[in-house]
């Protein structure tokens, strides 16, 4: 075990199956020579080449583009969207393309293509710069969308997109690079589309996933203090979605509350909470509560943006309002 | 005909308000129509000329049935087409009562909101406890009434539905096959258990009676200028008067002590005009009848039922037609002539042990009297303390109609039938 951060771990994935397989290569903007925005590829241009490691035009619909005609071809093609705003540019490419060739095609081709987008709000970039639209794009078939939320997983589960023969889009979030965490030192990782308790409990579950596992956490430490012990589980991956985990935890609390960072209208804690209602109805007990982002355009401001977005305060305050 | 009520199957048309050929503004008052709780008023949902009464008052109507038909000024109804038949009087069938709905009266929003409220109310089960509490309570055969929920607005969860298995109220304390009479009343355990949560804020929709209480006591506060009096009598005489009346009667015909006060205020009034009047803007109205409406408590509310004539019917027939219109308005199945025409209201808290209270008019009416008990107390008679049956009465007076002085002067007036009882009897 060695204590990295999630910056680390996202990197040594990447080297890693870089090392491994010939025919994984990465593009993006500023992913060669500069290292990457959020420095994840730093080294990696110098070791692997400019073939390998390829700088491309300050314009996604071509990164994602190219990187899906890489795929078609046999490759496997690691795209990086410096934020995950600006996939909107290259929304065909993921949602109309990546998303439908396999099936439409009559599953003659795969598409062996991840696209690492760095996603969330808290470093005040604006409200253009600051979205967290992991629903939107899970609400798209043909799609996985992955979003780890510690190191451990950020590593074995981007070593699993990068081998798996779907289109896979890997949401790091800007916030979390700097995370430390247990990594096994094996060659490991995790399997896609498997949700997990990040920590027991028993009076309430709380479900959530990338930074708001952080937050979450947090708040069951305080809860703790006053007796009240939640149970946390990570979603890990939006779509493939794994309901069970939340189920058979909700079956034993009866409450459930839902943290997100995205807007709370039409976001992830809807789909789950009518999961639960779906799965479990006879045992609930409380309503369930959404945790979300204030519904208005992310503030610049640090306090405004603050805020606006979900914090510790929140999940205790929604855990104790089904108690 | 407005379903007023979930379990409303059909009303009275009590009285016309709009008369055929009259405009009627939307939201104006069209009809009172009494349902098995309570007189309502109904509100036209349109603006235009009545152009016919399609019931007759004192009609019962099924829901949903029009009830009237409203045009546009010198519109040329063809009644025929709207209602085939001849387009009398009648009670249309219900298809017909559709197709005409859109042009006749359906209930306003106001009560369409309360009957929604009121169904709301009823779903599901008519008790508020979460989806678990229930398959809980199925499964070990819990009646959730039973259970008190902790949850908000009082819903019940598993928690309260586990403790309630646990120590089901009734099975505290009472052997099998064990029953002594308690030698006098136990004073139930103490509630009070520090690491339990109190009892959550319970939210109770209003119901039509409670509404309506609420909206005519608030008007005629508002409205109408009060003034008391409060006068003390002396009872010795009528107590010992009834004892010997109810001496002849059987069981069921005893007369009450309000009885012989709604006699006695009645023939007061005979004598005070004034007081048994209705305001009604730049005049008074003095009513030839004294019908003295008695305040009935009812589940959720009261109801004042009204016994007509009451100076001039015998004292044993006011207590049977008291007591029977007020077991029916407990029962709630209230006439719509045993609360309508009351000219002066009487309200009694005695059977309550009250001493004193003061009440609100019952509108139309001028002035009400409120009694509180008959109560020995100690007076002084020369230079001794003697015992005495005392009682005070209250009278609330629309200061629009009357003044000090006339109501001091009737609280006197009565002072002589309730202290020579005889009079009523003769």
């Amino acid at each position: 075990m060695a204590r990295i951060t999630m910056r680390e771990a996202i990197s040594q994935a990447l080297w890693e199956e870089m090392e491994v397989d010939q025919n994984v290569f990465i593009l993006g903007e500023e992913v060669g020579v500069w290292g990457g925005t959020y420095a994840v590829t730093k080294g990696f241009y110098d070791h692997f080449g400019p073939e390998r490691v390829r700088d491309t035009p300050i314009a996604e619909a071509v990164i994602v583009g190219a990187a899906i005609g890489a795929a078609l071809t046999g490759l496997r093609p690691v795209a990086e969207l410096m934020t995950i705003n600006f996939a909107y540019s290259a929304m065909e490419h993921i949602v109309n393309e990546a998303a439908k060739l396999h099936y439409m095609f009559g599953g003659q081709m795969v598409l062996p293509l991840v696209i690492r987008a760095v996603g969330g709000g808290g470093r005040q970039l604006g409200a253009t710069h600051s979205q967290t639209p992991d629903a939107i794009f899970a609400h798209f078939p043909g799609l996985k969308v992955v979003a780890p939320g510690t190191p451990e997983d950020a590593k074995g589960l981007l070593k699993e997109s990068i081998r798996s023969n779907d289109p896979v889009l890997f949401i790091e979030h800007a916030t979390l690079y700097q995370l430390r965490g247990d990594v096994p030192d094996s060659d490991y990782t995790v399997p896609i589309g498997k949700s997990k308790i990040q920590r027991p409990g028993r009076d309430a579950t709380i479900v959530t996933y990338s930074k708001m596992l952080e937050i979450s956490l947090k708040a069951a430490d305080q809860l703790v203090q006053e007796g009240i012990e939640v149970e946390v589980v990570d979603l890990r991956s939006l779509r493939p979605l794994d309901m069970e985990p939340v189920i058979e935890s909700f079956k034993k609390t009866n409450r459930a509350v839902i943290v997100e960072e995205g807007w709370r209208s039409y976001g992830v804690g809807s789909e789950v909470a009518v999961r639960i209602y779906e799965e479990a109805f006879d045992y609930v007990d409380a309503p369930i509560q959404r945790v979300a982002q204030k519904e208005v355009p992310l503030p610049y401001n640090r306090t405004l943006e603050q805020l606006a977005l979900p914090q510790v305060e929140d999940v205790i305050k929604a855990v104790k309002e089904i108690l | 005909m407005p379903k007023l009520g979930f379990d409303m199957a059909e009303g009275t048309l009590v009285r016309w308000v709009a008369q055929e050929g009259e405009q009627i503004a939307k939201g104006a008052v069209l009809a009172e129509i009494e349902t098995d709780k309570a007189t309502v008023e109904v509100e036209s949902a349109y603006e235009g000329v009545i152009a016919r009464h399609l019931v007759h008052e004192g009609d019962i109507v099924p829901v949903n049935t029009p009830i009237a038909v409203v045009g546009a000024p010198g519109e040329e109804i063809d009644f025929q087409a709207l209602l085939g038949g001849n387009g009398e009087k009648r009670e249309p069938s219900e298809e017909e009562g559709a197709a005409v709905a859109a042009e006749t009266v359906v209930p306003s929003k106001k009560e369409q909101a309360a009957v929604q409220t009121e169904m709301d109310t009823q779903l599901p089960g008519g008790l508020i406890a979460s989806p678990l509490a229930r398959r809980i309570a199925q499964e070990e055969g819990v009646d959730l009434k039973q259970v008190p929920g902790s949850g908000p607005a009082g819903r019940i969860t598993k928690k309260d539905v586990q403790s309630y298995l646990e120590s089901p109220p009734a099975a505290i304390g009472v052997p099998v096959g064990v029953v002594e009479a308690p030698e006098k009343a136990v004073a139930p355990p103490v509630a009070y258990a520090p690491e339990a949560l109190p009892p959550a804020d319970q939210v109770v929709q209003l119901n039509r009676l409670r509404a309506a209480i609420g909206r005519r006591m608030t008007e005629v506060k508002q409205q109408v200028p009060h003034f008391y009096v409060t006068y003390e009598y002396d009872m010795a005489a009528l107590m010992a008067l009834r004892s010997q009346v109810n001496a002849l009667l059987p069981e069921e015909e005893k007369t009450s002590v309000n009885d012989y006060i709604v006699k006695a205020t009645a023939l007061t009034l005979r004598e005070f005009p004034n007081l048994n009047a209705s305001f009604k803007g730049s005049e008074i109205v003095q009513h030839g009848q004294v019908n003295i409406g008695v305040a009935v408590a009812v589940e959720g509310g009261l109801l004042t039922v009204v016994c007509h004539d009451t100076d001039r019917k015998p004292l044993r027939l006011i207590s049977r037609e008291v007591r029977t219109m007020a077991a029916r308005a407990r029962e709630g199945k209230v006439r719509s002539d045993d609360i309508e025409g009351s000219t002066f209201s009487v309200s009694n808290l005695g059977m309550f042990n009250v001493e004193h209270f003061i009440a609100i008019i019952n509108p139309p009416e001028a002035a009400i009297l409120a009694v509180g008990a008959v109560q020995e107390v100690p007076v002084v008679k020369g230079d001794q303390i003697v015992p005495g049956m005392r009682m005070k009465g209250t009278i609330s007076v629309d200061h629009r109609v009357s003044d000090g002085a006339e109501a001091a002067r009737f609280m006197r007036a009565l002072q002589r039938y309730l202290e020579e009882p005889l009079r009523l009897l003769v």
